[in-house]
C-alpha cells in the first residue's frame, strides 16, 4: 500500500463530504470509511457515521433494510459506490464484463446501488484503479444509471469520482465529468491517457492538496483505532499495529 | 411458560435432511449468522438442485455450496468474500453456465420478503428504473403510482416486486431456549427472513434453560418459536465466519479458503479437509 497516496485519498474524500450530517458507508469501503470517520472526528461528532460491517460505528438496529428505508426517507446525506466499470455518464457496472449471463469477467454484483444511487443526494464514486479498463466509454451492464429522465423519481446521484490519479466532479446537467484536481505525480495528459471516457478539463488543473497536519494527527490517532474494528488488515498496513493499539 | 411445549434439538444431519431438491432457501449475509455447520451437513449429504435466495448477499457459504454442486439457482445482490476478494467457485460457475443466476439489488430482496411478511402479493420500490437489473427481471413490473394526485401533469413510474416466499430460512444464532425461541439480537434481517419463509431451521451455539421471552431485554431480540421448525446445536457453527458478540471471523481460515478455491482441484482438497475435520480445514 502506498501510505502517502492512501492518506491523500482519505483527505480528498473527506473534503467532498464537507457539510454532510449523516454519512453511510457500505461494505468493503475502508478508504471512504476512514474519510467519514475523519470528518466525524474533525466535527467533534456532529457528523454521524453509519458504517456497515461495524458494531461500534453503526447505530442501525432494524436489520439490513434500515439503511435503505433511511435513504428513501432522505435521512442519509452521502454514500459511496464503486464499479468494475464506470463510464462518462457516471453509469456504474458492478455485474460483469462481456455479455449476460456468462460474463467474460464476473464482478460480485450490484449490492444496493440500483436504489441508493437514486435516493442519496451526494453519492461519491470511488475506484482506486484508474485505467481505460475501468473508466470506459460505455459500461457493459448498467447496475445503476448516472442520470434518469425527468419522470423518474430521483433525489440523488453522482457528485464526484475519486480515483488513484485524480478527482472528477460530475455535472448532472451536462451529463459529464469535469477534472477537478490531479494527485501529485500526475499531469493533465497522464489523466487523459488513462481515462477511457471523454470529460471536461479546465486549462489549469489544481493539484489535490495533501492532508492538513491536524487531519493527519486525527487520522493516525483516533481514526486508526476506529477503522481497525471493521478493517483490521487495511488499518494494520496503513497505520501500523503500534498506532492502532495506542488509539484503541 | 408452563403451557408452551418444549422443542427438542435435532441432530445436525436431521436438520439438513429437511432441505430437499427444488426448495427455495433463504440465507443471510456473512456478517449476520451464517450456518456453516448446516452447509457442511448439506455438502456431506450430497445435496443437489437447491435454490438459494441471499438476503441480500452471500459469501463463503454459497461459494462452498456452488463448488460442491449443491446449487441449481441463486438470487443475490452480490456474492463476494469481502476483504478476501471475489468468490472463486461462484465466478467459475457463472463462466461455465452451471447455475442460473438472478441478479437483484439489496432493498429489492428486503422489500419482497416484507410483502410475504404482510401476506400481500407485491411491494413497490423506488430506484431500479433504467438499471439493467430490471431489464433482466421479467418477473418484476414497471407500473404507475396509483396515488398520483388527480390533475398532476405527470405520471410517477415505480417498480412492483412480487412477494418472495422462501420454503426455508436457514441461519445460525447465538442461542435458543428449550421452547424453541431463538435469540438474534439486532440482526433483524433474520427475523424478516423467518417471517417470510414457510419454515425456519436454525443452528445455535447453545441451548439455554431460561425462556428468552421471560425478560424484556432478551425478548426484544428474540425470534419466537412460532416461526421455528427445527433447531440443532452446533458450537462454533458459523466458523470460519464470525458471530457478532460471540466470536470474530477467522481471517486466516477465510484467506486459506480464498486461496485454495481459486482452482477446482484446490477447492476439492479444501472441501475434503472441511468435511473431515471442520475446525482444522483451511
Amino acid at each position: 500500500m502506498d501510505i502517502a497516496r492512501t492518506e491523500l485519498l482519505i483527505a480528498a474524500i473527506a473534503r467532498l463530504l464537507d457539510g454532510c450530517r449523516t454519512i453511510a458507508i457500505g461494505n468493503s469501503s475502508p478508504i471512504p470509511g476512514s474519510a467519514a470517520l475523519l470528518l466525524r472526528a474533525r466535527t467533534g461528532g456532529a457528523t454521524r457515521v453509519l458504517m456497515l460491517g461495524s458494531v461500534k460505528h453503526n447505530a442501525f438496529t432494524d436489520g439490513a433494510r434500515e439503511l435503505f428505508d433511511c435513504a428513501a426517507q432522505g435521512r442519509i446525506d452521502a454514500f459511496f459506490l464503486g464499479g468494475g466499470q464506470i463510464d462518462g455518464e457516471a453509469n456504474i457496472n458492478l455485474v460483469g464484463v462481456g455479455e449476460h449471463p456468462r460474463w467474460q469477467q464476473r464482478f460480485p454484483g450490484s449490492f444496493g446501488s440500483a436504489y441508493l444511487y437514486y435516493l442519496i443526494p451526494r453519492v461519491i464514486l470511488f475506484r482506486e484503479e484508474h485505467t481505460p479498463r475501468v473508466l470506459v466509454p460505455k459500461v457493459d451492464f448498467v447496475s445503476a444509471p448516472g442520470i434518469s429522465p425527468p419522470e423518474v423519481y430521483r433525489r440523488g446521484g453522482p457528485a464526484a469520482l475519486v480515483t488513484g490519479r485524480c478527482v472528477f466532479d460530475f455535472d448532472r446537467d451536462r451529463r459529464r465529468f469535469r477534472l477537478a484536481s490531479i494527485h501529485p505525480g500526475e499531469t493533465a495528459d497522464s489523466i487523459r491517457v488513462h481515462t477511457g471516457f471523454d470529460y471536461d478539463a479546465p486549462a489549469d488543473v489544481p493539484v489535490t492538496p495533501p492532508p492538513e497536519p491536524r487531519d493527519l494527527d486525527l487520522l493516525r490517532g483516533r481514526v486508526a483505532g476506529e477503522i481497525a474494528e471493521t478493517y483490521p488488515r487495511f488499518a494494520r498496513e496503513l497505520f501500523g499495529a503500534a498506532r492502532i493499539s495506542a488509539a484503541e | 411458560m408452563a403451557y408452551d411445549r418444549l422443542m427438542q434439538p435435532v441432530p445436525l444431519d436431521d436438520l439438513a435432511a429437511r432441505i430437499k431438491p427444488g426448495l427455495l432457501i433463504a440465507i443471510p449475509p456473512d456478517y449476520s449468522g451464517v450456518s456453516v455447520a448446516a452447509t457442511r451437513a448439506l455438502v456431506a449429504r450430497g445435496a443437489t438442485g437447491l435454490r438459494f435466495l441471499a438476503v441480500p448477499t452471500s459469501g463463503i457459504q454459497i461459494d462452498i455450496l456452488i463448488g460442491a454442486g449443491c446449487v441449481a439457482e441463486l438470487e443475490a445482490a452480490a456474492v463476494t468474500l469481502g476483504e478476501q476478494g471475489l468468490a472463486p467457485r461462484f465466478t467459475a460457475a457463472i463462466k461455465a453456465g452451471s447455475i442460473v443466476m438472478r441478479d437483484t439489488t439489496c432493498p429489492a430482496v428486503h422489500a419482497a420478503l416484507q410483502a410475504s411478511e404482510k401476506g400481500v402479493p407485491f411491494m413497490p420500490l423506488r430506484g431500479l428504473i433504467g438499471s439493467d437489473i430490471l431489464a433482466h427481471r421479467p418477473d418484476w413490473r414497471l407500473g404507475d403510482n396509483p396515488f398520483v394526485p388527480v390533475g398532476a401533469n405527470r405520471a410517477d413510474p415505480i417498480v412492483f416486486l412480487p412477494a418472495i416466499r422462501p420454503d426455508i430460512a436457514l441461519f445460525h444464532a447465538a442461542m435458543a431456549d428449550r421452547e424453541g425461541n431463538v435469540w438474534v439480537g439486532r440482526r433483524r434481517e433474520l427475523v424478516t427472513m423467518a417471517h417470510a419463509a414457510k419454515e425456519t431451521i436454525v443452528t445455535v451455539e447453545k441451548i439455554v434453560d431460561d425462556s428468552l421471552l421471560a425478560d424484556e431485554a432478551s425478548a426484544a431480540g428474540t425470534l419466537p418459536a412460532l416461526y421455528v421448525s427445527a433447531i440443532a446445536e452446533a458450537p462454533r457453527g458459523a466458523w470460519p465466519l464470525g458471530l457478532a458478540g460471540v466470536y470474530p471471523a477467522d481471517t486466516d481460515a477465510l484467506a486459506g479458503y480464498a486461496e485454495a478455491a481459486r482452482t477446482e482441484a484446490g477447492f476439492r482438497a479444501w472441501l475434503d479437509r472441511f468435511l473431515d475435520a471442520p475446525s482444522a480445514a483451511a
